[in-house]
């Protein structure tokens, strides 16, 4: 497995684990308070922030994991790790293509939202969700592509 | 698995009258990943024009030698 395509199954794992500690929180919340009173700005923070942590954790991890693989198998590590090819770019392209539409369709969907004067929880919420589920149908494309090719 | 792309190549082959040079290597001469010669061998990726020649140089085979596209009915 390239290892572009290990970082994106890192990177859909933690796309995919984080946002549903978030949307489990503030659904907890909305059950008991109302939603103009919710804080969500503080488990939101926490999200992205672990979300980038959990990322980079993951990068790290997984580096030394290929670069043990690639020394086991008598090979460079930095062959394995550093080798970013003209596939993996392409690969990446239309990735973030497919996730750039999706952010934009739910970025109509918050600016609905916005006009219709909703609590900020739920602009907030949504625009969260865009971007989540921008990052995950782009993670899900680029897997499509480096296994069933384009 | 499909195949997306009607080019098919002989890289393959190649690779066994080049003294059976494995996918490893051929990866290592041109710079890609061992996955990205399995996806070209397997009609899986189209490689850029700049690397089917890289890859032709390789085999010291013309172009035409490595890759076919087949002829309009």
């Amino acid at each position: 497995m390239p290892f572009e395509e290990k970082m994106t199954w890192v990177n859909l794992v933690v796309t995919i684990a984080v946002p549903i500690w978030f949307f489990a929180t503030m659904i907890g919340r909305l059950q008991t308070t109302p939603a103009a009173d919710i804080a969500f700005q503080r488990p939101l923070i926490i999200a992205i922030v672990a979300s980038v942590v959990l990322m980079v954790v993951g990068a790290i991890l997984m580096s030394i994991g290929t670069s043990v693989t690639a020394v086991a198998k008598g090979r460079k590590p930095e062959d394995d790790i550093d080798r970013k090819d003209e596939r993996d770019k392409t690969i990446s392209r239309q990735g973030d293509l497919v996730g750039y539409y999706v952010a934009s369709v739910g970025a109509v969907g918050v600016l609905v939202l916005t006009m219709l004067e909703v609590e900020y929880v739920w602009i907030a919420g949504a625009l969260y969700l865009s971007f989540v589920a921008a990052m995950i149908v782009g993670s899900i494309v680029k897997l499509v592509a480096y296994h069933r090719g384009f | 698995m499909g195949k997306p792309t009607r080019v098919t190549n002989c890289i393959r082959a190649l690779r066994f009258n080049a003294g059976e040079m494995t996918q490893a290597d051929l990866a290592d001469r041109l710079g890609v990943t061992r996955q990205t010669v399995i996806a070209i061998e397997q009609s899986r990726y189209s490689p850029s024009l700049e690397m089917a020649f890289q890859i032709a140089k390789v085999f010291d085979v013309p172009l035409d030698d490595v890759f076919q596209y087949p002829k309009e009915k």
